[in-house]
């Protein structure tokens, strides 16, 4: 028999999972289609087409302390396939512990499912090759714009389409579609033998929405032709600056911290820190899984739940974790419809569109103000811990003395305790860039270690 | 399933499966090239993954996910088109085929393509009895349990324990317009232990972490020799981080332990002697054959046929059998790592190093097992030698820019070195250096060699891979610690 799609798939799933001997069970069907393109210079480096489809199915049974569960995907979506899955999902989950927070939400599921902006259908029509053409101008943008600006990892572009269908034996059934696209340029530059790479990228819901490829181009050409002649700088204590780019990542570390899954397994270094300021009072951090056009945004979670706005940081006082059904069960609070779901995983707490609320300084004035410290372009590395909240990453970037940059630097590291950092940021930028569902303006913290020489 | 390796096993396992037979591989092939390309190939996946984990003491969820797809290239000088579907039919595989062509403009003639009937020979790494997807899941669950039941005997401070067990079975076929036929079947296991303490005040919790795994049967796993000393491990690792002093930050001498810290090979040097880098010119190793890249008696290979392993494998993701590759031969620059794209522009044979995620994937020229031989040193003298610095016997990740050559890796158990002395432990730091002249500041190559314990995997283009790497106990003169010790 033929593979199923849409609800016919979800609905099949969900049923089989129950006369399979389950109490209770939901499904998720994933159906993506995508384009990936790559240009290096004015030659085509790979174009890959792809149509995916996997399909999540959720079984929960009944025991006298709780809910035993088991989640299964496949690829395969022949009706037998999935009527053989569903009989292993409810064997597994037989042979799991009991577990009282365990199961569906009991009440609360979305009714309104508003438009996001998530897909313009005009969208559709677009070519390979008119895509090819955004990557095409880009990497010409990026290499006319400055001799020293030689070869490149090449311009890459993406736009995929995607469905999302979700039902559960509580009766509810939706589905919604979104699109993404995205350019992304990787210029190299040279100088004197030394070779140094940087990105731009623009990405977003809507073709329409995206900046212009011969503008990203120059974007990213521009600031790897500005690390170039970089090198170490003495060990020091200094103010460091974060650009949006590199911003982003403190907020997606805070993000793990506010995690409702790292709080209940005690594994946040903020777990028992709710109501209390943990931040500079410049801070306030939002998630918002209904912002129009939003990368991370969704008519309801992965479990069903109205997406909502949640304020997690108001002016540096931590208001709220960040939720799905199980966490808020085991921390005695409600879901606060962050549940992100793949179809081949379990729902787990995550942000949906997060991002720090901009200050009202300009970049360029932040930087004037500092006197003597760093300006953070690019950081690498897995240097930070949840558990503990120690930071210590690579980092690249630009030095500043009197307010300006005076070279660009490399093979340093930054290091310090996120909670410290938080509390010592000192400026933020009013230049809120969305590269992702996370999001952050220009920071500056007031004071850390840069090691090098 | 339990049959054994016999050799055409992965082509049996299609042909029941899809009913795909010689006939319409050929035929796809032809679609493939009725373009004026260089070269077509399929790549057919088929793989199960269960993972058990417990937490709070309890095994709370049961997975298994059944992967399966096809991709279809097609290659035109620097050109590559891919398309890959979850469908395994004919229709689907015309369909991506005459997709994946696209990319050459200049019609061909569609030379009738010949797919033998029996895969090529190669290594048998890995054979095993059972899939270790198909054991029973009641016997993970047992052994979860009693890996929580031990960790928290162990220490009072110990609050909570994470502990999974991840098993994948995998078979895959390649079939290539050059007639390569080939198979594999790869198992993999995998047990994890993570364990969170706090100290008497509740205010200062340290984590730590533990891995094994490779290529072989799950019952392995479930010998308590083997998970014992694991979950000791991460628990002596967690405790130690408690008592741990702040890091110094500047530029010191390094001890880098044996076994996992070889992920300094991988980083500093490895993903730079990749050959699509090399090829475009954008690695920081490019045109470096032949120079000194490392200090004397520094010897590095990549290996991908150390049996049961976790980065090998039989053949690589586009059949080439894999081998043992020499990377740099007494401090010398000897050979890059090539897939069959890049090793076919750049004039050289491919060295079984194209490896892919899943189906879903486009090949790349990656790592497999990267380790640096033994050396001649006592490991303590080596110690002994350093004035001032660090020893750093486990490390967390790592990353590197392949341009700028610039790498980092970050220790989770480090201890400062004063006058010989292996000292107090230090919080987690971050090492950094550059990857074209670190391996010159290495002054001390132990007879230590060892092998990770199997739980690496790389990132590449958002590809993940498993791989190993290993490293004697090193001494490396001068690199930059990041810590917040002025």
């Amino acid at each position: 028999m033929s593979a199923l799609t849409g609800e016919a798939a979800v609905r099949r799933a969900l049923e089989r999972v129950l006369t399979s001997g389950a109490d209770s069970a939901d499904a998720l069907l994933v159906e993506d289609d995508s384009v990936e393109a790559r240009m290096r210079g004015d030659e085509i480096d790979f174009v890959k087409q792809a149509r995916e489809r996997t399909l999540g199915m959720r079984a929960f049974v009944r025991g006298p302390r709780g809910l035993r569960s088991a989640i299964t995907s496949t690829s395969d979506l022949a009706p037998e396939a999935i009527d053989a899955l569903a009989g292993e999902t409810v064997a597994l989950a037989r042979a799991t512990a009991e577990d009282a927070a365990a199961g569906l939400p009991e009440d609360g599921f979305a009714r309104d499912l508003p438009d996001l902006e998530l897909l313009d259908s005009e969208d559709r029509r677009v070519s390979v090759e008119a895509r090819l053409e955004d990557a095409r101008r880009a990497e010409a943008a990026a290499r006319a714009s400055d001799p020293r600006i030689v070869n490149s990892e090449g311009s890459q572009v993406e736009s995929a389409f995607s469905r999302v269908t979700y039902a559960n034996s509580a009766g509810f059934l939706a589905g919604y579609e979104a699109a993404s696209h995205a350019l992304f340029c990787e210029p190299v530059a040279e100088q004197n033998g030394a070779m140094q790479r940087d990105w731009w990228l623009t990405a977003g819901r809507r073709l329409a929405g995206l900046e212009d490829p011969a503008a990203v181009g120059r974007r990213a050409a521009e600031l790897a032709v500005r690390r170039l002649g970089a090198r170490r700088v003495p060990t020091a204590e200094v103010p460091v600056i974060f650009e949006p780019r590199t911003a982003r990542s403190l907020l997606g570390h805070l993000a793990a911290c506010v995690n409702g899954g790292a709080v209940y397994r005690q594994s946040s270094f903020l777990g028992d820190r709710l109501g209390e300021i943990v931040a500079s009072e410049r801070l306030t951090v939002v998630d918002d899984g209904r912002r129009p056009g939003g990368l991370g945004s969704r008519p309801f979670d992965g479990e069903g739940q109205p997406t909502r706005r949640t304020q997690v940081l108001e002016r540096g006082r931590l208001s709220s974790w960040l939720l799905d059904t199980y966490s808020a069960r085991k921390l005695g609070l409600r879901s606060t419809g962050n549940a992100l779901r793949g179809p081949g995983g379990a729902p787990t707490p995550g942000p949906s569109n997060l991002w720090i609320e901009p200050g009202d300084a300009s970049a360029e004035q932040i930087l004037a103000e500092t006197e003597r410290g760093l300006l953070v372009t690019e950081l690498i590395g897995m240097g930070f811990d949840p558990v503990s909240g120690d930071y210590s990453r690579g980092a690249a970037g630009l030095w500043i003395e009197d307010g300006r940059i005076v070279h660009a630097v490399e093979e340093i590291t930054i290091a310090g305790h996120l909670g410290e950092m938080l509390a010592a940021i000192d400026r933020v930028g009013n230049d809120l860039a969305w590269f992702g569902p996370i999001a952050a303006p220009t920071l500056r913290v007031a004071r850390m270690t840069v090691a090098g020489e | 399933m339990s049959d054994r390796t016999g050799s055409d096993r992965p082509l049996a396992f299609f042909r029941d499966r899809f009913g795909l037979d010689e006939r319409n591989l050929a035929s796809t092939l032809g679609t493939a090239l009725e373009r004026r390309v260089d070269a077509a190939d399929l790549f057919f996946e088929h793989t199960t993954r269960d993972q058990v984990a417990l937490e709070e003491g309890i095994v709370k969820q049961g997975d298994r996910h059944v992967e399966q797809g096809v991709g279809v290239r097609v290659q035109a000088g620097e050109r590559q088109g891919y398309a890959h579907s979850d469908e395994i039919t004919v229709e689907s595989l015309r369909v991506a085929a005459a997709t994946a062509r696209a990319i050459s403009a200049r019609a061909g003639s569609a030379e009738p393509v010949a797919v033998r009937g029996t895969l090529a020979p190669c290594h048998d790494l890995y054979p095993v009895e059972h899939a270790p997807t198909d054991a029973p899941v009641e016997r993970k669950v047992d052994l979860l349990g009693e890996m929580d039941a031990f960790a928290r005997s162990l220490d009072p401070r110990v609050r909570q324990v994470m502990a999974s067990v991840v098993s994948e079975h995998r078979h895959v076929l390649v079939v290539a317009s050059d007639g390569t036929l080939a198979g594999d079947v790869r198992p993999l296991v995998r047990l994890n232990v993570q364990v969170i303490v706090a100290d008497a005040s509740g205010r200062r919790r340290e984590i730590g972490y533990q891995g094994l795994g490779g290529r072989y049967e799950l019952e392995r796993l479930l010998e308590p020799e083997r998970w014992r000393p694991l979950v000791a491990e991460a628990v002596r690792v967690a405790t130690l981080n408690l008592e741990a002093e702040p890091c110094p930050a500047g530029t010191l001498d390094v001890v880098l332990g044996p076994g996992w810290p070889g992920i300094l090979l991988h980083e500093a040097i490895g993903h730079g002697l990749e050959g699509d880098f090399n090829r475009k010119k954008t690695s920081a190793f490019s045109g470096r054959l032949g120079q000194r890249v490392a200090a004397q008696g520094v010897t590095v290979v990549d290996d991908g046929t150390l049996p049961e392993r976790r980065g090998s494998l039989n053949v690589d993701d586009e059949g080439t059998p894999t081998r043992r590759n020499v990377l740099i031969e007494n401090g010398v620059l000897v050979g890059y790592m090539q897939d069959r794209l890049n090793a076919r522009l750049t004039g050289v044979p491919p060295t079984g190093n194209g490896r892919r995620e899943s189906y879903a994937h486009l090949p790349l020229p990656r790592m497999t097992n990267t380790f640096m031989l033994a050396g001649r040193d006592e490991p303590t003298e080596i110690l002994r030698s350093v004035k001032r610095g660090i020893y750093a016997v486990s490390f967390g990740g790592g990353q590197v820019d392949i341009t700028s050559g610039k790498f980092v890796f970050t220790a989770s158990e480090a201890y400062r070195i004063e006058d010989g002395r292996v000292g107090a432990p230090l919080k987690r730091a971050t090492l950094i250096g550059n990857g074209p002249d670190v391996l010159l500041r290495v002054s001390r190559i132990g007879h230590d060699l060892r092998l990770d314990d199997g739980v690496g995997t790389c990132g590449k283009d958002g590809q993940l891979v498993p791989v190993g790497v290993g490293l004697p106990t090193l001494r490396i003169d001068g690199l930059t610690v990041g810590g917040t010790e002025g």
